[in-house]
């Protein structure tokens, strides 16, 4: 615990998140709460619940990094983790319902029911209980992280073929999600929860909980990615990521390190998507989107790849621009994605991180 | 049916039955003198037969010297030796017991065989001091290194070894911009914190001056004895400040093999030279 911390030393930039994540954790619930309405720095809870997403996204783009800047695997099929770990979330949800659906069938599903299923399949079992639920929002994403690793790693696929594994597990899964006979939902996914433990999910106080449930989220992901890379074994995946076959000859086994640091991700991607899920509502198979995965890549760019906080920033500025951009101007956000790329190559290939870090050179 | 006599052998206690027996490799065993065996081995690419039938011995606290002009297989031979490269037929073992054609890169490291590689490899983006920290011989499973801290013992070490290589200086320094010279230290560095058994050094003074030059030969001459090292170098100067046994490959097999001055004056040897 305490060396995890220790990694924090000498990490200023890092610190700062850090102490603005503290500051909005208590801020934001309170400006939601407790300040009347009618006050200036009052958060309206679609505001509160908008900040809540940021944050998951900031943690899924940490996670991004972790494999991208550090291990140098260029992941396009992040948001197959992060979609996981969002139908985990879901099938808890859909089960909290209980008989409050709109076929008031107290075990199956809504779309069950519609589907003329009898039972609920055997998969869904568990998901009544809110540990079992926790467990398999980290447990699945790792599964297929430990499965797709195992095979590429160990037959040494590197660069754009693994990539391009990564972008048709998710583009795979997504057409398996569409399904109606796989069981979630189909197209429509899953949504119209009501509670999560019991909590409305309604009610501004449980709407608070998730979000100071996503900064901490987001905090510990910083600090256990940050803790991985200032660690030995964060020097072997730089080693990795720039000299893969000098490192084995030094005695490492790359594919191992390779298949850990991957499953962590994986995991940290997971659970952002189980905190995204019932603050924005829904989960459906778009979330497997290939072009989603891309969109996390192009986050990382942005803020800066191989410095973790840079992630996060990326992924604040760039869902901030796509939420202004999809509301002034609906149809423009891919180009605005594509120019956002372009220009962060052209002129910041460090990404907004290199800025700060030139700064702090020239003093 | 079942014969009762593999019944019984079946319900014997005593029977170990050979897929339960664990595939380790024996740790090196240097009881006959010999550290290295290569027997009869071809490696051919495309056709082109890169080693072939190529039978080398070296003795445990060797210095060995392997000379030969370019092309002759010198590099592929390391290859071999350390699991990058499978060979087509023949035999490679570590001392009496370790099949190194059954184990990879890693393994084979971690058996005690280090490897300088001929264009200095070196993680250009890491320290010095961490290039050193990332070879020093240990534990390198993933837990292990994830929770890896430097003892006061082995910052002496790596401290140490820096001084040796004439990098101390450097240690905060980014390998990447060392000179071509202190790239190759450094990756001659990384070898010691290693700690192999069997060193293998492809081209140790590319690129060096004469001072480097004579103090490279300096380090690996008192490396031998405790260590075997085999220096693959065009040098002839060179070859011959550190050499006590010459072996001359040419076209993937041992041409000739002796002192210096023995193979320099072997007419074969001089007409390979001289044919080039
Ligand atoms: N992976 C490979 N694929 C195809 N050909 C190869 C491969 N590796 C080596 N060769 C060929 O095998 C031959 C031996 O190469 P090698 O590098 O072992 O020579 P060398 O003795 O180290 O030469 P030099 O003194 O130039 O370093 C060369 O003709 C080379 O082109
Ligand atoms: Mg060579």
């Amino acid at each position: 615990m305490i060396s995890l911390f220790a990694s924090l030393r000498g990490d200023r930039a890092g610190i700062i998140l850090l102490i603005l994540l503290l500051l909005a954790t208590v801020a934001v619930p309170v400006c939601n709460l407790v300040v009347p309405e009618n006050s200036p720095v009052h958060i309206s809870t679609f505001t509160m619940a908008l900040l809540g997403k940021y944050l998951c996204y900031a943690l899924l783009a940490i996670s991004v990094d972790l494999v991208w800047g550090y291990l140098g695997i260029l992941s396009l099929g992040h948001g197959a983790f992060f979609a996981l770990g969002g139908y985990a979330m879901g099938m808890y949800l859909m089960r909290q319902i209980g008989d409050r659906g709109v076929y008031g069938n107290p075990l199956l599903p809504d779309f069950m029911v519609f589907l003329n299923w009898k039972d609920l399949p055997w998969f869904w079992h568990g998901f009544d209980m809110f540990w079992f639920t926790l467990l398999m929002v980290l447990i699945v994403p790792a599964l297929l992280a430990i499965v797709v690793g195992w095979f590429a790693f160990r037959s040494r696929v590197t660069g754009v073929y693994l990539s391009i594994i990564t972008q048709a597990m998710t583009y795979a899964l997504m057409l398996a999600f569409f399904r109606n006979e796989m069981g979630f939902g189909g197209n429509n996914g899953l949504t119209d929860f009501k509670d999560l433990l019991g909590f409305s999910l309604q009610s501004d106080s449980t709407r608070a909980g998730l979000f100071i449930a996503s900064a901490l989220a987001l905090a510990f992901g910083y600090i256990s990615c940050r803790y991985i890379t200032r660690s030995r074994l964060g020097q072997a995946a730089l080693a990795i990521r720039d000299q893969e076959a000098r490192l084995r000859f030094i005695g490492y086994r790359v594919e191992n390190i390779k298949l850990w640091i991957f499953t962590f991700s994986a995991m940290l991607a997971g659970l952002a998507g189980a905190l995204y899920v019932p603050q924005v509502g829904i989960i459906n198979p778009t979330e497997f989107s290939p072009l989603n995965s891309i969109e996390m890549v192009v986050w990382v760019a942005v803020g800066g790849r191989a410095t973790l906080y840079g992630a996060a920033v990326g992924a604040l500025l760039v869902n901030y621009a796509k939420s202004f951009l999809t509301v002034t101007f609906p149809d423009a956000w891919l180009f605005g994605l594509g120019a956002i790329f372009v220009l962060v190559t052209l002129f910041l290939p460090k990404g907004v991180a290199g800025l700060f870090k030139k700064q702090e050179a020239h003093r | 049916m079942i014969s009762s006599s593999s019944l019984r052998s079946l319900l014997n206690r005593e029977e170990v039955f050979p897929f339960l027996v664990p595939d380790i490799p024996p740790e090196l065993d240097l009881s006959h003198g010999v550290i290295l065996y290569l027997e009869g081995i071809s490696v051919s690419f495309d056709g082109f037969k890169a080693i072939n039938d190529l039978n080398l011995y070296i003795d445990d606290g060797e210095l060995r010297c392997i000379i030969g002009p370019n092309g002759a297989g010198k590099t592929t031979m390391m290859d071999i030796i350390t699991g990058k490269t499978r060979p087509d037929i023949g035999s490679a073992w570590f001392g009496q017991g370790i099949n190194l054609l059954k184990l990879d890169e890693p393994e084979i490291a971690a058996k005690g065989i280090g490897r300088k590689f001929q264009k200095p490899t070196v993680f250009e983006e890491h320290t010095v001091h961490t290039n050193l920290e990332l070879a020093m011989a240990g534990d390198k499973s993933v837990w292990k290194t994830l929770k890896a801290k430097l003892s006061s013992e082995q910052k002496d070490s790596i401290y140490e070894v820096a001084t040796l290589i004439g990098l101390k200086e450097q240690i905060r320094t980014r390998a990447g911009s060392l000179s071509h010279g202190q790239k190759q230290w450094l990756e001659i560095g990384m070898l010691l914190m290693q700690s192999p058994k069997l060193l293998l050094i492809d081209e140790p003074v590319a690129g060096m001056t004469q001072q480097e030059m004579e103090r490279t030969a300096e380090l690996l001459t008192t490396l031998s004895g405790q260590h075997s090292v085999i220096v693959v170098e065009h040098d002839m100067d060179f070859v011959r400040s550190i050499a006590r046994k010459v072996s001359v490959l040419h076209q993937g097999s041992i041409l000739a093999e002796g002192t210096m001055d023995e193979v320099q004056n072997n007419q074969q040897v001089v007409e390979v030279y001289l044919g080039e």
